[in-house]
């Protein structure tokens, strides 16, 4: 590590984050059909459409918690179920749950977390003080209001860094500043060559990003004759 | 709003992705679940507490004789180890499937079955450990001879990390069924039988005289059997569930 500042450390590794003709059921009802998208390094990629079109469930086919039912998840070409491993090492899942256990602290929770990726407690707590929770590190879990929970699980991707992020309403219950923070993160994480894709309701301003409307893609149901 | 925010970096927090190790990552989790039921403690005592109220009732429904006592002192202990086992099994994974915890242990670049291990390690450890503790003061209750005490330990400490890693495979297959905690014994206790079965009758050939030996190593067998399947099993009903 030099001492003069250099330029931006930038991930060690980047790539192309694609999905090919993906297709989505789930419990017999198929969701969504040939859906294609690209991420190049540094992108960003908005999903919208009404509720219950998708989006969720797109998010959660790309970080592979949902296998699909059609189509591939590549990472630079290669397709990423032949090495789930090192997907979810480059990759960060913020669901709906914050994961926070109510009896630990906020530091504590946090620190198992990064703790899991190799991340010890500075980068915990660097990235408390990035979301502005550093006082709140020895507060237990139960006594976090929702939007101090969420602006926990966002700390989460920054205590161990990972270049793709999947956000499934990162903004949900987020002040207007904590926005802000959550849109300046997005941003510096998009000029260290991280990519974003975010399902969001709240117009978030992220310059440059691509949209796709998950309705767009409706599923292609199964040929009769291709059944028999 | 400004598109390209100012580089507040600290540039001794390099983006590499840092290699997984793997014994760190299962001592952390088992660490965390540790801490989670020391600070919980109502949920590990459950089950102890559970252990000796249960055995301590067998007298009073079946007469105070010392003989008969001694005689079915192995089984009851067995039997009631293996409830209370079963009661406290499902909040192995409950808490983390509700809260999200366990979409994130799905996501980590660790291996999943060795996250279980770790998780069953830590469930063994509040919950086996403290029957074992509690199974002399049962025993003596029970008026066991004394030479029975060392085999009848021998095969609760061979016996219980096989119940714990046993209900981990039931409690991750229930997980998102609707009442849940009740089809898990469904599930496990079939799988707890020979453990039961070995379990009493090592004690009571070394009552009768005859050398336990043949017991603890079936039990023992069935540990080393329990000890790679069952994670990787229950790592692959927990994928299930969390689709």
């Amino acid at each position: 590590m030099t001492t003069s500042a250099p330029a931006l450390p930038a991930f060690a590794e980047t790539g192309t984050f694609a999905a090919r003709g993906l297709g989505c059921i789930r419990g017999e009802r198929p969701i969504f059909g040939n859906l294609d998208l690209t991420l190049e390094p540094g992108g960003a990629l908005v999903l919208t459409g009404p509720n219950g079109s998708g989006k969720s469930s797109l998010l959660r086919v790309l970080a592979g918690l949902l296998p699909p039912a059609q189509g591939t998840v590549s990472w630079n070409g290669e397709a990423v179920d032949r090495a789930p491993e090192a997907h979810r090492a480059r990759m960060h899942y913020l669901g709906h749950h914050e994961a926070l256990k109510p009896v630990l602290t906020a530091g504590e929770n946090l620190a198992f977390w990064a703790g899991l990726r190799g991340h010890g407690r500075p980068a915990a707590e660097r990235a408390l003080q990035r979301l502005g929770l550093s006082r709140l590190a020895q507060v237990p879990g139960r006594m976090l209001s929702a939007g101090q929970r969420r602006r926990l699980a966002l700390a989460r991707l920054l205590a161990a860094p990972a270049p793709l992020w999947l956000l499934d309403e990162p903004s949900v219950g987020l002040d207007a500043r904590a926005v802000e923070t959550l849109v300046d993160e997005i941003a510096r994480h998009r000029a260290d060559g991280g990519q974003v894709i975010v399902a969001t309701h709240q117009a978030l301003d992220l310059p440059g990003a691509a949209h796709l409307a998950v309705d767009d893609y409706p599923p292609v149901l199964p040929d009769p004759e291709a059944i028999w | 709003m400004s598109p390209a925010p100012e580089p507040r970096r600290d540039p001794s927090a390099p983006l590499q992705a840092v290699e997984p190790r793997l014994l760190d990552g299962f001592l952390r989790v088992a660490a965390r679940d540790l801490r989670l039921a020391l600070r919980q403690q109502g949920d590990a005592l459950l089950a102890v507490l559970f252990f000796v109220l249960t055995a301590m009732l067998f007298p009073f429904g079946l007469g105070a004789e010392p003989n008969l006592l001694a005689r079915i002192a192995p089984g009851v202990v067995w039997v009631t180890a293996l409830l209370a086992v079963l009661l406290s099994l499902e909040r192995l994974f409950l808490a983390d499937y509700e809260d999200g915890s366990l979409e994130l242990l799905l996501l980590s670049p660790l291996p999943l079955p060795l996250l279980v291990l770790a998780k069953v390690l830590a469930h063994w450890l509040t919950t086996g450990l403290p029957l074992l503790a509690a199974t002399p003061v049962i025993a003596l209750m029970y008026g066991l001879p004394a030479e029975g005490y060392a085999v009848l330990l021998g095969a609760m400490a061979l016996g219980t990390p096989t119940l714990s890693l046993l209900g981990a495979v039931g409690a991750a297959l229930t997980l998102g069924a609707r009442r849940g905690g009740v089809l898990i014994p469904l599930l496990v206790l079939p799988l707890y039988i020979p453990v039961l079965i070995f379990g009493v009758s090592a004690v009571d050939a070394d009552l009768a005289g005859l050398s336990a030996r043949p017991q603890l190593l079936l039990l023992g067998a069935g540990l080393l059997a329990a000890l790679p399947l069952a994670p990787w099993a229950a790592a692959g009903a927990l994928r299930q569930a969390a689709e």
